[in-house]
């Protein structure tokens, strides 16, 4: 089994060497067979292992010893349990739909096999991330899948507007990963083992500052699930090709604070303070994000919106101690979420690179399965009872609704008001996008994407629809079929009918409504499609701020002390030490004798000296 | 004198094979009409190899006891059969990379063979010596063909300079050796190490004159030492020699004979004067320090690479002393296996990465272009990518940077000054090899980011590119994996 184990994180890392380094060689077909076999290996150990951590087969131990220092061992070691078999499943799967959705994507790309090579690289990271059993490979899976993001964000390194928002996007995943790094550092002080095992069996008996390290790791967890105030560089981050926004900036990598909260569950059960500190930022996220979405046209951005908007229930669900309806929202919400990126960035090639929803509308006729599986995308999404979403999102409202610690009843009344905001957002996109008049330009008109993009959004949209019903497994009900009978009847069903009707009346049809409606709210609507001010707050404090700090230290700390006093101080120190080595180094031996036995003089000298006194 | 006893000389088997092939060399080269002297390379090859098998088997054999043999001169244990496997590879790579450089220059002659033969005798009989006498008889015939080697392209004034001085400078510090060891039979009346232990120690307890006389041996020993493994002030010859004589030959001085310095400062100090540890100790931390300083602050000066890297030669042994100075602390010896085995592991990974870095010269110099300026490194990527990613790596590990065997080995023995708690010492070391860093990464910097200067200059291929692929992938494995190894040094040292 421990092969196995190894198998899964070593297929996809394997292929993305293979791509990587020899990709020239193994041409452009040859790329791809060694990264979607790699992957699928990877896929289908992971089922496996599933299947037999269902029968209670779970596992914990090392691999590997890295090094042993004072006392800390490093290693590299797997925990196996329900939580990351799950994740193991979800992460492989997603990743191999979006592998064979790339074959289409990135057809006519220069840098295809680099691309290949990446994102295998990034499921080998993740998959590194949800298997450890030990703070540090969760560290390094962290780090990794950020690189990789970094690096897929800049992928087409000539656009300015790409290099841009992959430099937020690190610096920004920096302010997380700081405090990140200050929760391991502070685990490995109080507890002094970075094993997961040891830290949660320890951690009620220590008296160790348990909520500050909560906090801390929930940093970093605001900085890679983009939580708000955190959340700026996700819909910048679009700037990728969508295949990637699929994968990493929807589906899996962003799941990975959430993942990390619940994996450290134990330790945040015993502190109703961090929890409650969760709960709030989850809630304003989700509600104040599904806002942003309702005023953006940019498809893409659309859908980062809702991403954002989405991981704001999941952290409401952590919050609320609901994990497992985390990670059961974690899961579905992969699947729809995949099926409407990768179905948005069909609609994009067909429109030649088009993302404005104003310029759309009418594709519904040309690409039947493209719009079908968007729809189902969508209604799962909505959380329309029977549908994927509905489960999870039903269990979250639920969770927070019952949840006792302060600020739960802020985050009840968010998300419930999320609910209505995201039917709407969602099916504004359908009806701009797919009905009403063709906006387009009607000499190039669109056709339905080939198969490799069709085939990867009908086998993502069955689980988007039906994995719902595997809530059983996930939340102590009694029947699924009572869940969906009791969903019926209750508030959010209604709201999420709401926003359905608001966006077909609003959208279904060109009208002036929601202009008018923009131009009633004013400021209001202004202050949302601006985001709330964020990018231009964090330019303006931490941009300028930062320009005026630097400029300063540039002209007092550079010039005078570091380039006057040390580059140069020590680069004069070293010109003048090697003239004095240059001047014993004569050539002459009789200096070299010399210089020996002076040493010998000094260290008889010495003798002496020392029985002397 | 009985079977049993003469069979029991059967431990000096490696010894031996490699006398009695060095031997027969000689004679088979003047078979060897060819240019390329295909047949005494492969003879002298398979004598290494049956060396190498003849260690295994005396290492089996042994089943992890000590023996003393030829009346205790010569001691065999498992620290010198480490060492002397490591001295076997080393110098069959030595061959590998030198044959294709010395045969472009019509330098591949018997002598260069049969003289490298002769050295590696020497340095084995160094690592199994158990005496001062075995001890230096194995020093001087390793010296001896050390000074022929360098003098072998006599042709060249530089050569036959570097050669003349290195000879007056290692007759020196030989006779200051021999005068060291002079006081200390004085003192003690024995030549064997195993006598001298238990002597000094009584002797140091007391506090009659003649552990002053000890003590003055003492310092006279070191500075053989020091000399040996070039460090500050005995260092001088290190830059002119390595500079002077042809790469293919500071090759080997600059890799093996490191092995030897090892072996020869764990046999006199550490074997030999355990007694005085707190002095020899105190003397190594200044050697240390010294060589770390100036070492790489003489290295950014340099603008030539062979000189370059001989100052990195200095500042590196004076990082290995500081494990061998934090093995005893208070008086006990808890922290010896981790310090020494340290010490141990830098030596090993510090032979491989000089090694690769020199074999990456000898590959890249061609017929009347040597490769030993820092300006022909300059866009070495685009000429040749996979021999400047070898170098990157050298040079990384040089530098210390993770993942790399160099920055494992250093850590080791940080951690081993830390644990000795000798805290100025760790944060000294620390920040001299920032310094170093940066004429390491420099290398680098030219290799990638600096046009190609000159003609374009074709590097070779055959065995030595494969070996030198090998040499720096073993560099970047032995970083992620370095517990085998390590796991090996310890059980050497354990055996001392």
């Amino acid at each position: 089994m421990k092969t196995l184990y190894l198998l899964v994180p070593l297929a996809p890392l394997a292929g993305a060497i293979l791509a990587g380094l020899f990709g020239r060689a193994l041409g452009r077909a040859g790329a791809h067979t060694v990264t979607i076999l790699g992957v699928l290996v990877s896929f289908l150990a992971s089922c496996w292992i599933f299947a037999d951590v269902l029968e209670g087969n779970t596992f914990n131990g090392t691999v590997y010893t890295w090094l042993t220092s004072g006392g800390v061992t490093l290693e590299i070691g797997f925990l196996i349990d329900r939580l990351s078999a799950l994740m193991m499943v979800v992460v492989t799967f997603v990743s191999l739909m979006v592998h064979v959705y790339t074959i289409g994507y990135m057809a006519e790309d220069p840098g295809y096999q680099r691309f290949f090579s990446y994102i295998s690289l990034f499921t080998f990271s993740m998959l590194m991330l949800v298997m450890a059993n030990n703070f540090l490979q969760l560290f390094f899976g962290w780090e990794a899948v950020g690189l990789v993001s970094y690096l897929l964000i800049g992928f087409w390194y000539t656009r300015p507007t790409a290099i841009h928002a992959n430099l937020k996007a690190f610096l920004v995943n920096r302010v997380g990963d700081f405090g990140f790094i200050l929760g391991i550092a502070l685990v490995l002080a109080y507890f002094g083992s970075l094993d997961y095992a040891q830290v949660f069996a320890e951690a009620p008996a220590l008296a160790a500052p348990v909520t500050l390290i909560c906090l801390a790791l929930f940093v970093g967890a605001m900085g890679k699930s983009a939580q708000f105030p955190l959340h700026v560089w996700l819909p910048d981050s679009m700037e990728g090709p969508t295949p990637i926004s699929a994968l990493i900036h929807a589906a899996t990598m962003v799941t990975a604070g959430i993942f990390m909260v619940a994996r450290m569950a134990p330790l945040y059960e015993l502190s109703a303070t961090a929890r409650s500190v969760v709960l709030v930022i989850g809630g304003i996220t989700a509600l104040f994000m599904g806002l942003v979405a309702l005023t953006q046209y940019d498809i893409k951005r659309v859908v980062a919106y809702s991403t954002l908007s989405q991981l704001g229930y999941m952290t409401v669900a952590l919050g609320a101690s609901a994990y497992s309806a985390a990670i059961f929202h974690l899961m579905t919400h992969a699947f729809f979420k995949a099926v409407l990126f990768l179905g948005a960035g069909s609609v994009i090639i067909a429109l030649h690179h088009e993302q404005d929803m104003r310029r759309m509308g009418g594709l519904k006729a040309a690409m039947p399965v493209t719009y079908w599986t968007f729809l189902l995308g969508a209604i799962s999404s909505a959380g329309i009872p029977g549908f994927a979403g509905f489960f999870s999102k039903d269990a979250i409202i639920e969770a927070a609704r019952h949840a006792t610690i302060p600020g739960a009843g802020f985050a009840y009344l968010c998300v419930l008001a999320c609910v209505f905001v995201t039917a709407a957002y969602t099916f504004r996109m359908v009806f701009m996008a797919f009905h009403g008049a063709p906006r387009y330009d009607a000499h190039r008109p669109p056709h339905e994407s080939p198969a490799v993009v069709t085939v990867p959004l009908v086998l993502l949209a069955i689980p988007s629809v039906l994995a719902g019903w595997l809530v059983g497994r996930f939340l102590p009900v009694d029947s699924a079929w009572d869940f969906v009978v009791h969903g019926l009847v209750s508030l959010p069903f209604w709201l999420a009918l709401a926003g359905i009707a608001a966006a077909a009346i609003l959208y279904r049809r060109p009208s002036s409504l929601p202009k008018r409606i923009a131009m009633r709210l004013g400021p209001l609507y202004a202050v949302v499609e601006r985001k709330y001010g964020f990018d231009e707050l964090y330019a303006w404090l931490f941009g300028a701020g930062a320009r005026v700090l630097g400029t300063g230290l540039w002209k007092a700390g550079d010039q005078t002390f570091i380039d006057g006093l040390m580059v140069n101080g020590s680069a004069r120190v070293v010109g003048w030490f090697s003239g004095i080595v240059r001047l014993a180094q004569t050539g002459i031996l009789n200096t070299y004798a010399f210089l020996m036995l002076f040493g010998i003089l000094a260290g008889v000298t010495w003798v002496i000296w020392r029985f002397w006194s | 004198m009985s079977l049993a006893q003469l069979l029991s000389h059967l431990r000096a088997l490696p010894e031996m094979v490699l006398l009695a092939g060095a031997c027969a060399l000689m004679l088979v080269d003047l078979a060897s009409k060819s240019e390329t002297r295909r047949l005494s390379y492969l003879f002298a090859q398979g004598v290494l190899l049956i060396a190498f098998c003849a260690t295994l088997f005396v290492l089996s054999e042994s089943e992890g006891k000590r023996y003393y043999i030829f009346y205790g001169l010569f001691v065999s244990d498992l620290l010198s059969h480490v060492l002397k496997l490591f001295a076997f590879i080393t110098v069959s790579a030595v061959l590998v990379y030198a044959r294709p450089y010395l045969h472009e220059r019509g330098l591949l002659k018997g002598e260069f063979l049969t003289l490298l033969l002769f050295a590696l005798l020497g340095i084995l009989v160094m690592i199994s010596a158990n005496s001062f006498l075995s001890l230096y008889l194995g020093l001087e015939l390793l010296t001896l063909c050390l000074y022929a080697l360098v003098a072998l392209n006599r042709d060249s004034a530089a050569s036959t300079e570097a050669a003349m001085k290195y000879f007056v400078l290692g007759a020196l510090a030989s006779g200051l050796l021999l005068y060291g060891m002079s006081m200390i039979y004085g003192a003690t009346g024995s030549l064997l190490f195993t006598d001298i232990g238990p002597q000094t120690a009584a002797l140091a307890a007391s506090s009659s004159s003649m552990r002053t006389l000890l003590v003055f041996g003492l310092v006279f020993v070191v500075a053989g030492i020091a000399f040996k493994l070039g460090a500050v002030p005995f260092h001088m010859w290190i830059p002119d020699v390595y500079h002077g004589a042809s790469t293919a030959v500071t090759l080997v001085i600059g890799t093996a004979p490191k092995l030897a310095a090892f072996a020869m400062a764990l046999r006199l100090l550490v074997n030999g004067l355990p007694a005085l540890a707190v002095d020899w100790q105190q003397m190594l931390v200044v050697l240390a320090v010294l060589s770390m300083a100036l070492g790489n602050l003489a290295a950014i000066a340099q603008s030539n690479l062979k000189r370059m890297l001989a100052y990195s030669t200095i500042s590196h042994m004076g990082f290995m002393l500081l494990g061998l100075l934090s093995g005893v602390v208070g008086g006990n010896r808890l922290n010896a296996v981790d310090a020494y085995g340290a010490a141990m592991f830098y030596t090993a990974v510090y032979v491989l990465m000089s090694l690769g870095a020199f074999g990456v010269l000898l590959l890249a110099s061609r017929q009347g272009a040597e490769c030993e300026r820092l300006e022909d490194m300059k866009g070495m990527n685009r000429r040749d990518p996979w021999l400047a990613f070898l170098m990157l790596l050298m040079m990384f590990s040089l530098a210390g940077i993770p993942p790399m065997a160099g920055f494992y080995a250093k850590f080791a023995v940080i951690s081993a000054v830390v644990q000795a708690g000798q805290l100025w010492l760790a944060v000294a070391a620390v920040a001299f090899s920032l310094v170093g860093a940066f004429y390491y990464l420099r290398v680098v910097k030219l290799m990638y980011f600096d046009d190609p200067a000159g003609v374009a200059v074709p590097a070779g291929g055959g065995s030595a590119r494969w070996l030198l692929s090998v040499n720096g992938l073993a560099l970047l494995a032995l970083g992620l994996l370095p517990q085998g190894l390590m796991a090996l040094c310890q059980a050497a040292i354990r055996s001392l």
